[in-house]
């Protein structure tokens, strides 16, 4: 690359931008569909529905320990297919960059997406990259959409959530959520933090091929964190959840990170991890196979859905009580005392 | 982990929830000061545990909730100024001042800057010479000696561009006004843990002596608040009234002398009014004559507006303990968190934010 930093020529269709193309894009990105340049990807048709998803990625920083923004922007979307029993099948990739932004960073991202989408057997097919003036963006911006297909038979929805069932949280909460945030505030503690982004869509297809019909109903609890998502669930199947206090798993250094700003672990964005809600009779055998996968290790039994008031998520707390769990309001803010 | 599992240890706090059970001997009323307190207690469920006639007033200890809106409207119109960058913890951010917040004056273009500690403002200003930094202080004891050390790093540094607007208050005037009310019957205090470490639990014994209450010095962790409210309902069954002090690896009687001496080299006792609550002689803190430079509201020569409260808003009244949430009109109905109306429900740390987070409804 000929540039230290983007100018707003990388963004014109012209040269420039034709050389960001060859010299990023296509050497990191290949693949026959992508490298064939044409406007738009032809697919080859596939048995099953087509799940279509998109979602943006602004995160700053745009490193963090355990990812970048490239790397979240192909997991994030890949698991947003695979929570409703998707394949992933490929992904378009859109970029919006910040006049004056490093090329050596742009760089890194984009190297980082390769390894991602490779890692992911989820090729990106199709790309725009658009340029806007120093100050009127923060770097980069990524956009990706993503293409999976359910096969026939596969049903996850939560609206199929039903009394009874488990709900199995397949790994620690709030590690990308408190990694961010305490990069932004500036705090180090003892311990590592770093986020979980990661791609569960192999998971996925585990649980729903080892156990058909186990799975009700799938969630990433990315931003509003596990409460938010357990909302949604007991406010789409018109049940209630009850969760566990100490099921909970939280990694002790997110836990003294939300003791100091004021967070609660509940209420942070995950980015590797997801929610199952799965029939009694099959809780274990799902348990096993995510104990069984990397991606689910640390996976817990956290609580279950039952019959009462419609829409509600109560916790069980250690002295005895109960609170209820309400889903986030606005960003979390940390507390002043 | 050191100080938090073990404060919330399910076989220490189990036998302390049969000990309150058996420790409230007659109906008493208990006011929990800090809003930390609050939230810690709606966190760990104990609401739905206490035992009958065990009744739990939130008080006036959450700074964002008792700041006025006359203090919100110079908050917002100052931050508007060109030139000039605010510096807040995050709390303040939403909380609704007479015309709009904070929020909407940052989406307006104000400068507007979350930091976690004032020392973060003296980098900021550091890092943008050509603004005048505001550190807005808002707070009780606990956060005071930051500001006042903040405010000597300035100095020593020659930082020219950090200021300071002090609406820092301290805590036992309030209470002193909130007794004098004979509409307000209450037992006992849960005196907060934070505060306490600075002011010291010796600043409590003229409470016992005035008023005949007993008061209890106490942490945030379950095993904390459950010791607290036990030895509340201990003296009050008993008719007794003094001191205790459960919070002692934090917490002593003369409280932190060191950070006592640096906030009164930079700051002087001054009237302040509390939303709710109105002026209270000697409940705040302003910055000394010697330290104008770094005063705000010297260096931008900021005159109080006239404000309201908003209509059918019963913050007031909830802040003196004397209503709770749920008998306010506009809770959860027009005031929501995402759509605070009254202060309480803004800050996380807000009686009515707790009602509505913990679902009390």
């Amino acid at each position: 690359m000929s540039e230290k930093t983007i100018l707003l020529d990388h963004g014109s269709g012209g040269i420039a931008s034709q050389e960001l193309i060859s010299t990023l894009f296509l050497k990191y990105l290949d693949n026959p569909i992508l490298h064939s340049l044409e406007d738009s990807a032809i697919i080859e048709n596939q048995p099953g529905r087509l799940a279509f998803t998109t979602d943006s990625y602004v995160v700053d920083p745009i490193f963090f320990p355990g990812g970048d923004i490239g790397k979240l922007a192909v997991h994030g979307t890949i698991n947003d297919l695979a929570m409703r029993g998707a394949r992933p099948l490929c992904l378009s990739l859109g970029l919006i960059l910040e006049e004056g932004m490093d090329m050596g960073d742009l760089e890194r991202i984009i190297i980082s997406i390769g390894e991602a989408c490779k890692h992911c057997g989820v090729p990106i097919v199709a790309g725009d990259t658009k340029v806007v003036p120093k100050g009127k963006g923060d770097k980069i911006f990524i956009n990706t959409s993503g293409i999976g297909i359910v096969p026939d038979g596969i049903d996850i929805s939560s609206k199929n959530a039903k009394a009874g069932d488990i709900v199995i949280l397949s790994g620690t909460m709030g590690d990308h959520g408190i990694t961010i945030m305490t990069r932004r505030a500036g705090i180090s503690v003892q311990g590592k933090l770093e986020s979980d982004t990661m791609p569960l869509h192999t998971l996925v297809q585990r649980l729903l091929t080892e156990i058909p019909g186990g799975v009700h109903t799938l969630r990433d609890p990315t931003r509003g964190g596990v409460a938010t998502s357990l909302n949604e669930i007991a406010a789409n199947s018109g049940l209630s959840i009850t969760m566990e206090d100490e099921a909970l798993p939280i990694r002790p250094e997110v836990k003294a990170a939300c003791e100091i700003l004021g967070l609660e672990p509940l209420y942070l964005a995950n980015e590797g991890k997801c929610l199952a809600i799965v029939s009694p009779d099959l809780a274990e055998r799902a348990l096993n196979i995510m104990h069984s996968s990397p991606e689910g290790r640390e996976a817990a039994i956290i609580g279950r859905l039952t019959a009462g008031k419609p829409g509600r998520v109560v916790i069980n707390t250690p002295v005895g009580g109960s609170r209820v769990v309400t889903p986030l309001h606005g960003e979390p803010l940390p507390r002043i005392c | 982990m050191k100080y938090l599992d073990e404060f919330r240890d399910r076989a220490l706090a189990r036998p302390l929830v049969a000990e309150l059970r058996k420790s409230v001997t007659k109906p008493l009323r208990v006011m929990e000061i800090c809003g930390s307190h609050t939230m810690a207690i709606f966190r760990n469920g104990l609401r739905s545990i206490l035992p009958e006639g065990y009744t739990l007033i939130s008080g006036p200890g959450c700074p964002v909730c008792v700041t006025s809106a006359s203090h919100m409207d110079a908050f917002i119109s100052m931050a508007e100024r060109p030139g000039v960058r605010v510096a807040i913890f995050g709390d303040l951010f939403r909380v609704p001042g007479t015309h709009g917040s904070l929020a909407n004056a940052s989406s307006r273009g104000a400068k507007v800057d979350i930091v976690y500690s004032p020392m973060d403002a003296l980098d900021l200003a550091i890092r943008h010479p050509e603004d005048l930094i505001v550190f807005l202080g808002v707070g009780f004891e606990t956060t005071t000696p930051g500001i006042a050390a903040t405010i000597l790093a300035a100095k020593n540094r020659n930082v020219k561009n950090f200021t300071v607007f002090s609406t820092q208050k301290v805590m036992p005037p309030p209470l002193i006004a909130l007794l004098d009310d004979p509409g307000l019957k209450i037992d006992g205090l849960l005196c907060p843990g934070h505060v306490s470490s600075i002011i010291g639990a010796g600043a409590y014994q003229p409470l016992v002596d005035k008023y005949h209450l007993a008061c209890v010095v106490a942490g945030f962790e379950t095993t904390d608040l459950l010791n607290g409210l036990i030895l509340l309902a201990r003296q009050v069954g008993k008719g007794e009234a003094r001191v205790e002090n459960t919070y002692q690896r934090v917490v002593n009687w003369e409280g932190n002398l060191r950070a006592a001496r640096m906030v009164d080299e930079i700051f002087e006792p001054a009237d302040m009014e509390w939303r709710g609550l109105g002026v209270i002689p000697g409940s705040g803190l302003a910055i000394r004559p010697k330290y104008a430079d770094f005063n705000a509201e010297v260096r931008l020569d900021i005159t109080l507006p006239e404000a309201s409260e908003a209509k059918g808003c019963r913050c007031g009244e909830i802040l003196k303990g004397m209503s709770i949430p749920t008998e306010c009109p506009l809770f959860n109905t027009r005031c929501t968190p995402g759509n605070p109306i009254g202060p309480c429900m803004v800050s996380s740390e807000g009686t009515c934010a707790a009602y509505h987070k913990y679902g009390m409804d």
